[in-house]
């Protein structure tokens, strides 16, 4: 257990101290807020929909977890170039746990970061309908941050160095974001798209964080919570797996 | 305390390490010595767990550590040839991770790691994070880290590479006060001699994967006619130049070299 403890606050630890890193991570939430916020707004509210910045916060909120639960996970390649994966492999702790430790610290970070930039888009002008819905947010916010570092570690473990790293910001993240509905309405879609979107776990993720924050939901929240739920434990397995397996 | 039997590891068409045998005993200093890219490193990560090895037998303390891996990670302690610390935390906070990882109990990490960091003199750096340290500041961290909790076997790999002849008779005066004291069995690779002559009982050299010979110094100089272990080394493992390949980390580390600059 106390494993797992140090593994999560050298996470945290880490995070903390790369301030530098903090505010670069908010730029590019800000800039699709800002860009895509108000440059969209007009058409949005034409359209007979409301207003697009509150209907894109929970998306660029999920994204920004998304993105740093997944990198989190996969910073495992770092701690393998510098040589820091060997010292927690040989330690007499069982990987399961040294994995657990990394993504709950991974998964952690991410929501900090997501919270951070819930904080920017309240400054932008988003207002949450209800504050006693806040608690199921922040529930949404942390299965979509396991979820996701669950997947950074499982590809994390599975990589050998960072030559595969542009791979996956090309086919995995970014398709991730784009299909999930962070930035559209899911309704009214073309047949083919639609099941596309409803196979993305993100999806789930952006609506369930909408129907906390804007009571808006596509799925329905108990789906949401449900999918999440069950992928998160999937991928962590799937993750212990991946990186019970290392050889260094 | 180690036994390895016909051991072998193959990645892909190459053997690296080829039917290697050897018996360390309880309380003995073992030294494995060979040129660059002889299967030291692979076999060191095989005894720890790190690799898989392809066939043949090993036995750690009696056990197999294929399938009793974290009873076999619990007897002993190692310093990597490679760095392994986590840069961004601090001295203490690396002894402090690398404790609690170890279970050795909160007062006792605190103590120990006193002790360590002054032996080794890095007490007044200790809340300094490890990328502002040098090189050799570095190595010295690795192993005091390493000595923190009491291991059954100690392995050393190439622990002196890059360290002052202070730091150097430091370590080897501890070392051996651990092996005197508290019989702690200790597995080291060296590319200094005279390291492997003053501190080890036994030596082997091992050449392309397998093991040239094998005894005490005075063996190996009388099995070759030499008046130095330098002189018998060679005379075992001949004058060329080895070439070792990189690993895909190495690779890495080299990339990431560039980029800072």
């Amino acid at each position: 257990m106390s494993a797992i403890y140090i593994l999560w606050l050298r996470e945290l630890r880490r995070y903390t101290r790369s301030k530098v890193q903090i505010i670069a991570s908010l730029g590019q939430p800000v800039m699709y807020l800002v860009a895509l916020g108000f440059g969209m707004g007009a058409v949005f509210q034409q359209a007979g929909r409301g207003s697009y910045l509150q209907f894109m916060a929970p998306g660029v909120i999920a994204m920004t977890v998304l993105f740093s639960a997944t990198f989190s996970g996969i910073a495992l390649l770092w701690d393998r170039q510098f040589g820091f994966l060997k010292e927690t492999l040989v330690a007499p702790v069982p990987r399961v746990f040294i994995m657990l430790g990394r993504t709950c610290g991974a998964a952690t970070v991410a929501l900090i970061q997501g919270c951070l930039v819930a904080v920017v888009c309240v400054i932008a002008g988003f207002r949450p309908v209800s504050l006693a819905l806040l608690p199921e947010a922040l529930a949404f916010l942390a299965l979509i941050a396991l979820v996701f570092a669950g997947v950074g570690t499982t590809v994390g473990s599975s990589l050998k160095d960072m030559q595969g790293f542009q791979m996956v910001m090309n086919f995995l993240v970014m398709p991730l974001f784009f299909l999930s509905g962070a930035l559209y309405p899911l309704d009214n879609l073309p047949r083919a798209f639609a099941a596309v979107t409803r196979v993305d776990p993100l999806s789930y993720g952006v609506d369930g964080l909408r129907s906390a924050l804007i009571t808006q939901s596509h799925f329905g929240s108990a789906l949401d919570a449900t999918v999440l739920g069950v992928l998160a434990v999937i991928f962590i397995f799937l993750g212990a797996w991946r990186f019970s397996k290392i050889e260094v | 305390m180690i036994r390895a039997e016909n051991l072998t590891r193959k990645f892909g068409d190459f053997t690296a390490v080829d039917c290697v045998s050897f018996e360390v005993g309880a309380g003995e200093i073992f030294a494995f010595l060979g040129p660059n890219g002889a299967g030291k490193t692979t076999t060191i990560k095989m005894l720890t767990t790190l690799l898989a090895v392809t066939s043949g037998k090993l036995e750690i303390d009696g056990l197999d550590p294929a399938r009793h891996q974290n009873e076999v990670r619990r007897r002993f302690g190692i310093v990597f040839q490679d760095p392994s610390l986590d840069q961004e935390l601090t001295a203490w906070e690396n002894m402090d991770l690398h404790g609690a990882l170890y279970h050795v109990p909160r007062k006792v990490r605190r103590e120990r790691s006193e002790a360590l960091l002054t032996l080794f003199g890095l007490w007044d750096r200790k809340d300094s994070p490890v990328k502002e340290f040098s090189g050799g500041m570095r190595r010295r961290l690795e192993i005091s880290r390493g000595l923190l909790h009491t291991p059954k076997i100690l392995f050393l790999d190439e622990p002196t590479l890059g360290l002052d002849p202070q730091s150097r008779n430091q370590l080897w005066s501890h070392v051996k006060d651990l092996n005197q004291k508290e019989g702690v069995t200790v597995f080291l690779t060296t590319h200094y001699m005279d390291e492997a002559d003053r501190a080890a009982s036994r030596i082997a050299i091992i050449d392309h994967g397998k093991i040239v010979a094998l005894g005490t110094s005075k063996e190996l100089k009388a099995q070759t006619g030499k008046e130095n272990l330098e002189d018998a080394f060679l005379a075992l493992t001949g004058t060329a130049l080895r070439d070792e390949n990189m690993s895909a980390s190495e690779r890495m580390r080299n990339v990431a070299r560039m980029w800072r600059r």
